[in-house]
C-alpha cells in the first residue's frame, strides 16, 4: 500500500543498530522484564487456581516437595503440563501473528482469520478419518501440511491483481477458504460419528488434558519456528517500507517473505496441532505490543512472544473459574476477548496502513 | 440518461447501429435467461419428485395429487417428496436473492451472508436451542431466525460510522463469525455425542425436516420480501455505480442501502430458519447468474439459479450413495469450495476482489 503515507516507518531508524546504550532501548528492556514478570504471575496462577480449590501452601509443597500419596499434589502436578503447553502455544501464536502482520503488511493478519487454522483442522480430520490417526504425534504432520497449504493458497489468491494483498481481500480469501474447508469437513463428520467425537474436543481449542508426550512431539517444530521467526525482525523492518524500497536497500524480498512464511507455518501448524485452533491471540497481541514498542519488528517479535502466552494462560485460568464445575476452553475465551479488539481495529480509520 | 440517448444521433450510422444491436441483445437476454432458468427449475423439480429411490409415473403423480389414495405412494409423495421439493425451491430463491443483493451492494463477489457472519448468527442461536434447551422442529427455526436478525442488526450498528462502508461491514461480520463459530464449537463439546451429531446435521443445512407447515411459513415470508426486493432492485442498479453516482441519479443512498440490507437479511434468515445454513447457495448463485446474463446483475436470475442448485444438490445427496442420505449442505459445500477458489482467482485478477 502507500509507502508515502508512512513517514514514521522511514524515520524510525530502519538500519541503525539498536544498541543497549540508547535510552529507548533501556526503557524497552525494562518493559521486557515487566512482561516476563506478568507471564510468570500468569503461570503461577495457572498452577495454583483451578476447579478444585487448593491452598497456596499446599501448591508450594507440591512443587517443592512432591508427595505421590497426596491427592492435592497430584492435581497441582496435572496442571503443570497444561500451563507449559499454554505458554508454548501462546508464544507460538503471538510470534506467528506478529510475523504474519509484518510479512503481509496487514493489520488484520491472524492465523484464524486467514484460514490457516481451518487448513490445519481439515488436514487433522482427514488424518483421523482416512488414516485412523488418534495420537497427537500423528496430528502434527497433518496440521503442518494443512496450515502450509492454506497459508499459501490464501496469500496467492489475495495477492493477485493490481493492488496486491489488501486487508479486505486477505480477510475475505481467508474467510471464504475457511467456509469451504469447514463444509467439506462437516461432510466427513456427518458420516462418521466416531470422528466427530474425537474431533469436537480438538476443534474447540483447549490446552487441558494434554500430556508431556504431546508437548515433546510439537516442541521441535515450535523451537525451529520460533528461531526463524525471531530472527526475521530486520527483514520485516525492511519489508515494512514497501517492496520497492526494501529492494532498493539491497534486500531480497521474495526470500525474506519465504523465510518468514516458513517460520509462521511451523509455529501455527505445531501450536494448532497441540491445542486446536485458537483464534485472535495472534491478532490482538502484536497490536498491543506495537502501542508501546513502535514499529520496530526487532522489538515487536520478542514482546509478542512473551505477552501472548501471558494472555493465553490468563484466559485459560479465567475459563476454569468462570463456569464451575465445568471449564470454558481457552479457544472460546480468547475469541470472546479478541473479537471486540478486532472490531475496534476495524472501526479505526487508518486500517490499510502498516 | 439524456446525454446517452443523444449520442447515437451525433455518432456515425455504424456506431448507432452497433449500439442498437447491443441493447437489443441485452434486452432479449434479460427476459430469455430467467425464462430458461425457470424452465430448468421446473424440470429439476419434476426429476426430483418423480425419480429417486421411489419413483412415480406421471399419471400416478397427477392421480395422487388430485386426491387418489394409493397406499404408501400417497404418503411418500404428499408428506415427504413434495414438501421437500417445495422447501428446497423456496430456500434456493431466498438464499440466491439474498446473496446477490449483498454481493452487488458491497460490490464484492465474496461478500455473501454465509461469509459475513449472518448465517453464523442463525447457527449459534439454533445450536444453543438444540443443546441447552433440547429444542426441535419449529423452536429451532424460530431461534435461528431471531439469531440471524439480531446478529445482522449488531453487525450493521457496529459498522456504522457516518454511513456504512462496505469493507467495514464485511470485516465486522467476519469478526462476529469467528466468535459465533467458537461458541458453536464450545456448545458441541458440552453435550452428548447424539445431540452433537443432530446439531451438526442442522449446521450443515438439510431438507430432512421439511413439512407443509414449514413450506407455508417460508412462503409467507417470501410473499412479503420478494416484492420488496423487486421494488428495491431498481435502486440496487444505481448503487452498483458507486455512492456518488447513485446520489447523482437521485437515489437516497443511505436509505436505499438500509432497505436492501433489511430485505436481504430477511430472506437469508427465513431460508436459514427453514433448512439450516446451507453452504454456498447464497455465495454461488449471484456470480453464476451474472455470468449467464453477461455481466448484468439480476436478482430474479440469481434466485432461480439458487433453486436449481438446491434441487440438484439434494437429489444428488439423496441418491449418490445408496442407503446414505447426505445433507444438502454437504453436497453444496463439496461443489462450492472449488468454484469458490476459481472465483477468488478470477475476480482478483480483474481487480474486483475488494
Amino acid at each position: 500500500m502507500s509507502v508515502a503515507a508512512r513517514p514514521s516507518a522511514l524515520s524510525h531508524r530502519p538500519a541503525a543498530p539498536a544498541g543497549p546504550q540508547t535510552p529507548g532501548s533501556r526503557r524497552r528492556a525494562g518493559l521486557l522484564l515487566l512482561t516476563l514478570l506478568v507471564l510468570g504471575l500468569a503461570c503461577a496462577a495457572s498452577v495454583a487456581i483451578g476447579a478444585r480449590p487448593i491452598a497456596p501452601g499446599t501448591v508450594w509443597d507440591a512443587v517443592t516437595a512432591f508427595d505421590p500419596s497426596n491427592g492435592d499434589h497430584a492435581v497441582v502436578l496435572s496442571r503443570i503440563p497444561r500451563t507449559v503447553l499454554g505458554v508454548l502455544a501462546g508464544a507460538a501464536l503471538g510470534l506467528a501473528g506478529a510475523a504474519m502482520q509484518g510479512v503481509a503488511r496487514n493489520p488484520l493478519a491472524d492465523p484464524g482469520i486467514l484460514g490457516v487454522n481451518a487448513g490445519a483442522a481439515f488436514a487433522v480430520v482427514l488424518g483421523i478419518y482416512v488414516f485412523g490417526v488418534t495420537r497427537l504425534t500423528g496430528y502434527v504432520w497433518f496440521a503442518l501440511a494443512g496450515a502450509a497449504a492454506a497459508a499459501v493458497v490464501v496469500y496467492l489468491v489475495a495477492s493477485l491483481g493490481r493492488e496486491g494483498a489488501t486487508p479486505v481481500k486477505l480477510a475475505l480469501a481467508g474467510a471464504a477458504l475457511s467456509a469451504g474447508l469447514m463444509s467439506l469437513l462437516s461432510a466427513v463428520l456427518v458420516s462418521s460419528q466416531q470422528t466427530l467425537d474425537t474431533f469436537r474436543f480438538w476443534q474447540v481449542g483447549s490446552v487441558s488434558g494434554r500430556d508431556w508426550d504431546t508437548i515433546l512431539a510439537v516442541l521441535p517444530f515450535l523451537a525451529a519456528g520460533a528461531l526463524i521467526a525471531v530472527s526475521t525482525g530486520r527483514m520485516l523492518n525492511g519489508l515494512s517500507l514497501g517492496d520497492d524500497v526494501a529492494r532498493g536497500l539491497g534486500q531480497r524480498v521474495g526470500l525474506s517473505r519465504g523465510i518468514t512464511a516458513l517460520g509462521v507455518v511451523l509455529l501455527c501448524g505445531a501450536a494448532t496441532a497441540a491445542a486446536g485452533p485458537i483464534a485472535f491471540i495472534g491478532l490482538v497481541i502484536p497490536h498491543v505490543v506495537r502501542s508501546f514498542t513502535g514499529p520496530d519488528y526487532r522489538w515487536i517479535l520478542p514482546f509478542s512472544m512473551l505477552l501472548a502466552p501471558a494472555l493465553l494462560v490468563s484466559a485459560d485460568v479465567a475459563g476454569r473459574v468462570l463456569l464451575p464445575p465445568g471449564e470454558i476452553p481457552v479457544g472460546v475465551t480468547t475469541a470472546v476477548i479478541g473479537a471486540p479488539v478486532f472490531i475496534w481495529l476495524v472501526r479505526r480509520r487508518k486500517l490499510a496502513e502498516l | 440518461m439524456n446525454a446517452l440517448a443523444r449520442t447515437p444521433r451525433i455518432a456515425p450510422d455504424g456506431a448507432a447501429q452497433a449500439l442498437r444491436t447491443v441493447r437489443k441483445t441485452a434486452g432479449r437476454r434479460r427476459t430469455l435467461v430467467p425464462a430458461v432458468l425457470a424452465g430448468a427449475v421446473l424440470a429439476l423439480f419434476a426429476v426430483y419428485v418423480l425419480l429417486g429411490t421411489y419413483s412415480f409415473t406421471i399419471p400416478d403423480f397427477f392421480r395422487i395429487l388430485f386426491g387418489e389414495q394409493i397406499p404408501g405412494a400417497t404418503y411418500i409423495l404428499m408428506e415427504s417428496k413434495l414438501p421437500r421439493a417445495v422447501v428446497g425451491t423456496l430456500i434456493g430463491l431466498g438464499f440466491g436473492i439474498a446473496g446477490a443483493v449483498f454481493q452487488t451492494l458491497l460490490r464484492n463477489p465474496l461478500a455473501s451472508p454465509d461469509i459475513i457472519g449472518i448465517s453464523y448468527g442463525a447457527s449459534a442461536s439454533a445450536v444453543c436451542a438444540i443443546v441447552l434447551f433440547g429444542a426441535a422442529g419449529t423452536t429451532v427455526s424460530a431461534a435461528a431466525l431471531t439469531g440471524a436478525l439480531l446478529v445482522a442488526l449488531a453487525i450493521y450498528l457496529l459498522s456504522r460510522r457516518g454511513g456504512v462502508a462496505g469493507y467495514r461491514l464485511v470485516l465486522v461480520g467476519i469478526g462476529f463469525a469467528a466468535v459465533l463459530q467458537a461458541l458453536v464449537n464450545f456448545l458441541l463439546t458440552r453435550t452428548d455425542i447424539r445431540t452433537a451429531s443432530e446439531a451438526l446435521v442442522w449446521l450443515n443445512g438439510s431438507l430432512n425436516n421439511s413439512s407443509w407447515d414449514r413450506a407455508a411459513v417460508l412462503a409467507g415470508f417470501l410473499l412479503v420480501l420478494l416484492p420488496a426486493a423487486a421494488v428495491l432492485a431498481r435502486t440496487l442498479r444505481g448503487l452498483e455505480l458507486g455512492d456518488d453516482a447513485a446520489a447523482g441519479l437521485g437515489i437516497r443512498v443511505e436509505r436505499a442501502r438500509l432497505g436492501l440490507i433489511v430485505v436481504a437479511v430477511g430472506l437469508a434468515a427465513a431460508a436459514t430458519a427453514a433448512a439450516g445454513p446451507v453452504a454456498f447457495i447464497a455465495f454461488l448463485s449471484g456470480p453464476i447468474a451474472r455470468r449467464l446474463m453477461h455481466g448484468q446483475a439480476s436478482l430474479l436470475a440469481a434466485g432461480l439459479v439458487g433453486s436449481c442448485i438446491v434441487l440438484a444438490a439434494d437429489f444428488v445427496g439423496a441418491n449418490l450413495v445408496p442407503g446414505v442420505t447426505l445433507p444438502v449442505g454437504v453436497v453444496t459445500g463439496a461443489l462450492g469450495a472449488p468454484f469458490l477458489l476459481w472465483l477468488l482467482v478470477t475476480s482478483n485478477r480483474v481487480g474486483q476482489g475488494g
